[in-house]
């Protein structure tokens, strides 16, 4: 049962993800529209998009505490997810080991965020009045997620070894379920089943910008129009 | 509110564009179409209905929201008006759960907003500056209008123009014997107030340059001061330079209206007119958008324009002509000459996040305001948030310089006459350079509402035009 949800939530996903991924990929930017002052070189760009993805600088210069929240929920969900490599490989990679502390307090921090995310959302108005129910909706599921993780870490301990034992045979066998035999084992069901949600409405909703953000145009484009002609194919049969 | 809402255009407008005389029938089944072709046709559009995670950073950053306080004026707000029916036909989620996401059906209310507020967007892209993603709003506002225009609702003002220009050359209309003989008229007074014989060349082949002004160089006040700069600049170095009748127009409406065609229409007149008059190099005159079309898009549009100066091969800012000529030592300026101004510079937003001048990123800043500095002793920026990449639009600008937009005019250039307030107080300011034809032609419009004389604006080459010592030095050796 299990195993059928996991190929059906990772096939959902891989393919929604890289189809959207192709999309972008394939369809024509016919005019330079850099948002400048922008680099005049491809290395500049690739710098300009690294300080976007792990600074989030023009979100810095706009406003603060959604930078603030924004930049504390993905940075602490990055050490999260390298910690929970520990749940899926065998043997566990060396590193992963020494990250245990750090990624729990990731895990408080990051349910943290969310909270601060959500809070800001309600609290100023203009941001509360361009919500739609999808965006708390998505916010919900994240913290959903976080805390069903916290809970296990702190109060609900399910039983770590024979789910890792399950986990490492669930994409090979078919009947494999996880134990259900306390709080915490079914906590563990829980949060495995709002991460699937989230995987599955991922490549149809914002969480897009993930992969879209390196195809935005005024971001990744070099700005040389002056140098280089950029002619879309559709655009050369109206020479 | 009064003069908010454009007025659409007539069957004699629209036809001769290739778009509808009126509404069509089946518009709205058309319209989405349209926005089928276009996703398919634009990166920007389709990445940019995907990925806002609506995080709110660009709700304040718009000056007609600013103005208006309107909340379909906060950047996001207007691209959901596209978004919502963006969701409805072309994502799962909007076509099975349309009220959770917010998608809606492109119907006559839908209309109604986009054909509003997105002639509520100058394409400032000012929004595009602060988003996470660099989601640019004003591509969105150029897909509304060209989807729109498709379904023959269209904007009379914009299209209106763009007729002028493929019917006469220009966006006012001038006829020839009209622009030669304000030429002339021009040439009267420079030698009156200077003793000196410059020319201002009216389809003159084989000269050097192709210099192509916004019309509005020609006829309006405070533009014509800086026509007489750009023709002294060319005199004082000894280059020789034509303006074109057929191609007497820098500005480029088709951007406004998002139609690649008209863009690339209207540019071809002036890259014909290069190689017919067999010219060396294109200089541009001081107007925002017509700068972006030429450096962004003229070489993709109708290039290579390989019959250029290989010196000089991509047309050329008149402050990056001027800055250079400065540089080398072939003007000379009395800064005197201006001592009665305290001059501050607006950066037109069109130049300043869409355009580049000189060789290094940001030289669109320094190059206007080296010459300001040259020209003037007596400089000072206003707030840093509204200067450079982050400066407030005019409120004019993306085609709305129209009269029945006249109160969201007002209301649009709050932010940027706010910050010129301030200068004017701390420092006595009383000069706003610029380098748009748009931005000067609203300001003198606007300040006056604001209790600020409209002498107060005025091109950077005005400054220029009152420094320079004709006859001081022998031109470029
Ligand atoms: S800043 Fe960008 S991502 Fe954020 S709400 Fe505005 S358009 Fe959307
Ligand atoms: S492009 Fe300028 S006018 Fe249009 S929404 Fe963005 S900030 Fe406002
Ligand atoms: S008119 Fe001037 S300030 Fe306004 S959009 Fe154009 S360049 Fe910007």
């Amino acid at each position: 049962m299990l195993t059928f949800l996991a190929y059906f939530v990772a096939t959902i996903f891989l393919i929604g993800f890289l189809s959207r991924i192709f999309v972008y990929a394939r369809s024509p930017a016919p005019l330079k529209i850099p948002t400048t002052p922008a680099p005049t070189t491809r290395l500049g760009v690739i710098w300009r998009l690294v300080t976007e993805v792990v600074f989030f600088n023009s979100l810095f210069k706009s406003d603060k505490l959604a930078w603030a929240g924004g930049l504390a929920f993905h940075a602490t969900l990055a050490v999260v997810l390298i910690r929970h490599a520990r749940y899926f490989v065998d043997p566990m990679p060396a590193f992963v080991g020494p990250l245990q502390i750090i990624g729990i307090v990731a895990g408080v921090v990051m349910a943290a965020a969310l909270a601060f995310l959500l809070l800001r959302r309600l609290v100023f108005e203009r941001v509360r009045y361009i919500s739609s129910r999808a965006d708390y909706g998505i916010l919900f599921l994240l913290l959903g997620i976080a805390f069903s993780g916290l809970l296990m870490d702190f109060v609900l301990r399910p039983n770590i070894v024979a789910i890792k034992t399950q986990l490492m045979t669930m994409w090979s066998s078919v009947t494999g379920l996880p134990p259900v035999n306390s709080a915490g084992d079914v906590m563990f069901l829980l949060h495995l089943l709002l991460v699937g949600a989230l995987l599955v409405i991922f490549p149809f909703s914002k969480l897009m910008h993930a992969g879209g953000l390196f195809f935005s145009p005024t971001r990744n484009q070099v700005d040389n129009p002056r140098e280089k002609r950029h002619v879309a194919p559709w655009a050369k049969a109206l020479d | 509110m009064a003069h908010l809402a454009p007025y659409p255009g007539m069957p004699k407008h629209m036809e001769p564009m290739g778009f509808p005389g009126e509404r069509v029938e089946n518009w709205q089944q058309k319209g989405v179409e349209k926005l089928g072709e276009l996703l398919k046709k634009y990166r920007s559009l389709q990445v940019y209905l995907d990925i806002c995670v609506k995080c709110g950073a660009c709700t304040d950053k718009c000056h007609y929201y600013l103005g208006t306080q309107d909340a379909n004026n906060m950047p996001v707000q207007r691209a959901e008006l596209m978004r919502s029916v963006y969701r409805r036909y072309f994502t799962p989620a909007g076509k099975m759960f349309p009220g959770l996401v917010n998608a809606v059906d492109f119907d006559e209310e839908t209309l109604q907003k986009w054909f509003t507020y997105f002639h509520q967007c100058s394409q400032c892209r000012r929004c595009s500056v602060f988003c996470p993603f660099g989601i640019d709003t004003a591509e969105i506002t150029m897909a509304a209008r060209e989807i729109m225009n498709a379904i023959g609702v269209g904007h009379k003002y914009s299209v209106e123009i763009i007729g002028k220009v493929h019917q006469i050359g220009n966006n006012l209309g001038i006829p020839k014997p009209a622009l030669k003989g304000t030429l002339e008229f021009l040439e009267e007074e420079i030698l009156d107030s200077t003793g000196h014989d410059v020319r201002l060349p009216l389809d003159q082949p084989g000269a050097d340059v192709l210099l192509v002004a916004p019309s509005a160089d020609f006829f309006s006040e405070p533009h014509i001061q800086s026509l007489m700069g750009y023709a002294k600049v060319f005199h004082q170095a000894g280059i020789s330079f034509t303006i074109s009748s057929y191609a007497s127009e820098a500005a480029n409406f088709g951007m406004f209206i998002g139609s690649y065609e008209h863009q690339k229409k209207i540019a071809k007149r002036v890259v014909e007119q290069a190689r017919d008059l067999k010219v060396k190099r294109l200089v541009v005159g001081e107007c925002g958008h017509a700068w972006r079309v030429a450096y962004s898009f003229w070489n993709t549009l109708n290039g290579p324009l390989d019959f250029l100066d290989p010196r000089y091969p991509a047309p050329q800012h008149i402050c990056e002509f001027t800055h250079d000529l400065l540089q080398r030592g072939a003007l000379s300026l009395d800064k005197e000459a201006n001592d009665n101004y305290r001059v501050t510079f607006h950066d037109s937003c069109n130049v300043a996040r869409a355009t580049r001048m000189g060789p290094k990123a940001g030289g669109q800043f320094e190059i206007p305001r080296d010459l300001i500095r040259a020209s003037c002793n007596h400089f000072v920026d206003m707030d840093e948030d509204t200067i450079h990449e982050k400066t407030f639009c005019c409120g004019g600008g993306g085609g709305l310089l129209t009269d029945e937009l006249m109160d969201l005019r007002i209301r649009g250039a709050l932010p940027r006459v706010t910050a010129l307030k301030r200068v004017m107080e701390s420092d006595k300011v009383n000069f706003m350079a610029l380098i748009c034809a748009i931005c000067k032609a609203q300001f003198s419009k606007v300040l006056p509402m604001y209790g600020i004389s409209m002498d107060v604006v005025g091109g950077v080459h005005q400054l220029v035009s009152n420094a320079i010592q004709l006859g001081a030095k022998k031109g470029v050796v």
